[in-house]
């Protein structure tokens, strides 16, 4: 349980299409990394609408995870407001 | 699972039954998931999403496909036919086809040589046969394109495709295959055999529905690809420019998803069996098929009569009647399913000599049985034993 939920840090990776999201979420459902499917926070541009939510911590897995299997277009830390 | 009154040997033209799990699939789409899949961000869209992604998984792992996304969802093999042979052809280009070649690669092409496309149509054996030599000779300096069917949709009788890939290879020159009637049915892997586009249909030796099939596009053509629709694609929708990556830059505007979804089951049934085991049986039974109409006076059997070197697709004639008095008979008196007629493959009737009254088809599927296959044979045993009684002449072809 989180009392201070800014203690958390979340990163997005961002995608050109659905299609290469659903992708990696289904890589990552395979290698059992958590992760969420949010729709694209309002301060960042992507092509598109869907993007995937993770946990700072779990960067570098997510990353091994989906190198070369799927069309990403970046990594992007995700700043909640206070 | 299967219960008619029928006999249905028409699968060459649409595979009946469907597994359950098919229109169980399409079913649930329809009642629980309705979305528009990738376009809304919420859960059901995103599930609709999935299904287009499992889908797209079962068909590259069907066909040896390393990247699922170079599987673009198109309506039918005729549309897919029509994405590859458009959208790479420009005039001046040459293109190489069979003489046993189906309406949806020859229409295209006949067309495109009005625009100034030179076609060369390397002719087949009167078995229906290819000869790769031969084709290989047809190559020239602006060959751009070889587009050749898997397995004839009038006799069945297999190309030799990878030999054909790997002269295509060699010349540098892109190699298409319509797989209408091998899907499914016979091995493939695009990859293994060099195969840069693939046709497929979901309605036939896939056991999706009609109205969905797709095109594999090999690595690096949607760069020479042009395609046939350009639409909302739910990426990139600040520009007003198609997306230049797959599978996106083919498929523009709402999938046929409940299409897909039956798709997808019908794939995974196919997986679960096996494509060995499929094609075992099919093998099987149009061996008892070819065998038992050789062995009915009156009857001229079309192909390479082996079934081991065609599709479960069996293509004969009876002397004195017209294939539709045939197929009429068949169907009215003994519920037996079968076409008549050209089949849509003019050309290839006429490579078999059997233009323009054509012949009756017979194409069992994964759930025809042996005894069904019996009961057809007692039929044209007893339709031929009746054409007998009237007159005598020679049947033609073969």
């Amino acid at each position: 349980m989180v009392k201070d939920k800014q203690a958390i840090s979340y990163g997005v990776v961002l995608f050109q299409s659905i299609s290469s999201a659903l992708r990696a979420e289904k890589l990552l459902k395979k290698v059992g990394i958590a992760y969420k499917l949010i729709p694209v926070p309002r301060h960042l541009s992507s092509d598109c609408g869907v993007c995937i939510r993770f946990l700072t911590e779990n960067e570098s897995q997510i990353k091994k995870a989906l190198a070369g299997k799927v069309e990403i277009q970046s990594f992007c830390p995700l700043l909640l407001s206070p | 699972m299967k219960e008619s009154d029928f006999i249905y040997l028409d699968n060459a033209a649409s595979s009946w039954p469907k597994p359950d799990a098919t229109w169980q699939a399409m079913e649930h789409f329809m009642r629980n998931i309705g979305a528009n899949p990738g376009r809304s961000g919420h859960r059901l869209s995103i599930e609709a999403g999935r299904i287009l992604m499992e889908t797209r998984d079962a068909l590259a792992e069907l066909f040896g496909a390393e990247d699922p996304l170079r599987i673009c969802f198109t309506r039918n093999a005729t549309e897919s036919l029509n994405l590859a042979i458009c959208g790479i052809l420009q005039p001046g280009d040459h293109c190489i086809t069979s003489s046993m070649e189906h309406n949806s690669v020859m229409r295209p092409l006949r067309s495109l040589e009005k625009k100034g496309l030179e076609v060369t149509v390397v002719p087949c054996s009167s078995k229906g046969e290819l000869d790769p030599q031969v084709l290989e000779k047809a190559i020239k300096a602006n060959t751009s394109l070889i587009v050749i069917t898997h397995a004839s949709n009038v006799t069945g009788t297999l190309t030799p495709v990878n030999e054909v890939a790997k002269i295509a290879r060699k010349h540098g020159v892109l190699f298409c295959i319509d797989a209408a009637q091998t899907a499914g049915a016979y091995p493939i892997a695009v990859e293994e055999m060099q195969i840069d586009l693939l046709a497929f249909t979901g309605h036939k030796a896939l056991y999706g529905p009609q109205g969905i099939g797709g095109l594999y596009v090999g690595k690096g053509l949607e760069k020479e690809l042009e395609p046939l629709m350009q639409g909302g694609t739910g990426s990139r929708s600040e520009f007003q420019e198609q997306p230049d990556f797959l599978p996106d830059k083919y498929e523009s505007g709402t999938p046929n998803t409940v299409g897909i979804a039956g798709l997808g089951a019908g794939v995974r049934f196919i997986l679960s069996q096996g494509v060995a085991q499929i094609r075992a049986k099919e093998q099987e039974l149009t061996r008892l098929l070819i065998e038992g109409l050789q062995s009915i006076p009156g009857v001229c059997v079309y192909g390479s009569r082996d079934a081991e070197r065609q599709v479960a697709i069996v293509s004969f004639a009876i002397r004195d009647l017209s294939p539709s008095e045939i197929t009429m008979e068949l169907d009215e008196e003994f519920a037996i399913m079968s076409r008549p007629g050209l089949h849509c493959a003019p050309a290839a009737h006429q490579t078999i000599g059997t233009f323009p009254q054509g012949t009756v088809r017979l194409s069992a599927g994964f759930f025809t049985t042996e005894e069904e296959i019996a009961l057809a044979l007692e039929a044209v045993g007893k339709i031929a034993a009746r054409s007998r009684k009237k007159g005598i002449a020679h049947c033609t072809g073969g």
